[in-house]
């Protein structure tokens, strides 16, 4: 029993950290049409830039330092998403084969720059002690990481249903996301949605890499490439453009992951996610939710 | 004076050239119905003056050039758009879709909701489970909730049941009293009540150009350019 309680909780932990990067990826899909292959991109300088920064700031106690760098993690990683989209995106809109090749490229580049700089070797991160311990839930020891994921996540999933719901803004681009021509035949500049919508996905993204330093207790350069398979998977199950589906679909890919991996046997859990994947494409071949993004 | 100046319009979509050089006027005040068979490029003629498909040529609105501007700096001059085919955004409430359409200021919601009475009944209402009909009305209503110094219509009345066509029209011919409207339609009971002028498109040119009465009293004329009797 303990046993199934450590994975289904550890599984939710996982599951938020697909969603805060699967969240930006359907948005960004349903709105403008961007494949984004260098959404891990975001992942990682946002958490990259959380590790730089709490190595230089001496002096502060572990805990107010971890929640200074990781605000500067998450800004950074929101400007760059933003800059990506004003740069290298916007005067690619339509070319669809250009948008890949730049976003691949640009995954590539920053993964890369990131192994130059400081190496392939994963970095440690300095946690709150409170993080390491656990909390005894049904007899299962629970590392409280887990709980911060989960928490962040639910508060994610909330603050973007508000803002698509109750925003005009969010107005826009859920009309976008079904019906992207027309939105602009009103009169509405859905560049600017655009822009919004890149830096958002950026910020999620960043905080995905700030709970991956919390989960995994360092930075890596590959991590971001890594975790974005998974999203891009959850993306798919959970349909384009959908925020709702994709919250299930995360949860749903990280429970398999981890009771295939304990069950089956290591390695079992990726296999049994392409195998899920496989069996929403035949049966909902576009996703649990599809085009429309609440 | 004309509002709305087209001259030598081209458009080339998927290597075909579907307008090859239209031109016509849309006098200011009065409503110009644009017609022709299936296919000639009367919707690309829409699209193009909305810089939704890019076009060579010149298009003068207002007396302003606005030959391949963004479509939002179009539309903000003062130009309101019914699509072909609706258009309305299916997971939006009739009233979000009507909220989104809101430009400037307070939108004129009391002028839609007196003429069409029932989107606000069903202001709540997803506007992808609405009627053929009740969609029309929601797709008129959002070009009307602005101030619009024109309005380009296309075909308002397809696919709709008898006594729809009657109520849209209606609508529509109180819309034409007060605005300019350049106006796609197929049936030319609705052309006869409400249009001035007529401009009659064949393969992507103007083939005639001129009062919609003289066209739609000549039997023969109208089935030599439209192929209706």
């Amino acid at each position: 029993m303990s046993t199934v309680v450590l994975l289904i909780i550890t599984g939710f932990g996982l599951g938020a950290m697909y969603f805060l990067i699967a969240s930006g990826l359907s948005l960004i899909y349903g709105l403008m049409g961007v494949l984004n292959f260098a959404h891990g991109a975001f992942l990682t300088v946002g958490s990259y830039a959380t590790w730089y920064t709490e190595t230089k700031l001496g002096g502060i106690s572990v805990a107010p330092r971890f929640v200074l760098a990781a605000l500067v993690g998450l800004a950074v990683g929101t400007v760059f998403a933003a800059l990506v989209e004003l740069v290298l995106i916007r005067p690619l809109y339509g070319r669809h084969i250009e948008q890949v090749l730049v976003t691949v490229g640009l995954g590539l580049c920053v993964t890369a720059l990131a192994s130059a700089i400081w190496t392939n070797d994963a970095k440690f991160v300095s946690l709150p002690r409170w993080t390491a311990r656990t909390t005894g839930v049904l007899g299962a020891s629970i590392p409280n990481d887990r709980w911060l994921e989960i928490a962040t996540a639910a508060v994610v999933l909330f603050a973007l249903q508000l803002f698509l719901r109750r925003t005009r803004y969010g107005l826009i681009v859920r009309a976008g996301v079904e019906n992207r021509a027309m939105v602009t035949a009103l009169g509405i500049d859905v560049r600017r949605a655009f822009t919004l919508v890149f830096a958002i996905g950026g910020l999620a993204a960043a905080l995905a890499g700030v709970l991956s330093a919390l989960y995994f207790g360092t930075v890596d350069p590959q991590r971001g490439t890594s975790l974005l398979i998974f999203a891009f998977i959850v993306v798919v199950i959970g349909g384009l453009g959908s925020i709702g589906g994709t919250a299930i679909a995360a949860v749903v890919v990280a429970l398999v992951q981890q009771f295939a991996n304990y069950y089956a046997s290591s390695g079992m859990g990726d296999l049994s996610v392409v195998l899920l994947l496989a069996v929403v494409l035949l049966v909902r071949p576009h996703g649990l939710t599809p085009a429309a993004a609440t | 004076m004309a509002l709305l100046e087209v001259r030598d319009l081209h458009v080339r979509l998927a290597g075909s050239h579907v307008l090859q050089g239209v031109g016509f006027d849309v006098p200011e005040g009065a409503v110009t119905a644009l017609l022709g068979r299936n296919g000639v490029g009367k919707t690309t003629t829409l699209r193009a003056l909305l810089g939704l498909v890019p076009a060579e040529g010149r298009i003068t609105f207002a007396g302003e050039e606005i030959t391949n501007e963004p479509t939002h700096r179009i539309v903000r001059r003062g130009v309101g758009y019914v699509p072909e085919d609706r258009d309305v955004f299916s997971t939006l409430t009739v009233a979000e879709n009507l909220q989104l359409a809101r430009r400037n200021g307070s939108g004129r919601f009391p002028y839609v909701y007196e003429l069409f009475p029932e989107l606000k009944q069903r202001g709540a209402q997803a506007a992808g489970t609405l009627s053929g009909g009740q969609q029309q009305m929601l797709a008129i209503a959002r070009a009307l909730l602005n101030e619009n110094r024109i309005l380009l219509v296309d075909e308002p009345t397809k696919g709709l049941a008898p006594l729809l066509v009657t109520e849209v029209a209606r609508a529509l011919e109180r819309v034409c009293e007060e605005s300019t409207v350049l106006l796609v339609e197929q049936n030319l009971g609705v052309v006869r009540r409400v249009a001035e002028h007529v401009v009659v498109l064949d393969t992507g040119r103007v083939v005639h150009a001129g009062p919609a009465r003289e066209l739609l009293d000549d039997r023969d004329k109208v089935h030599a350019l439209l192929g209706v009797a």
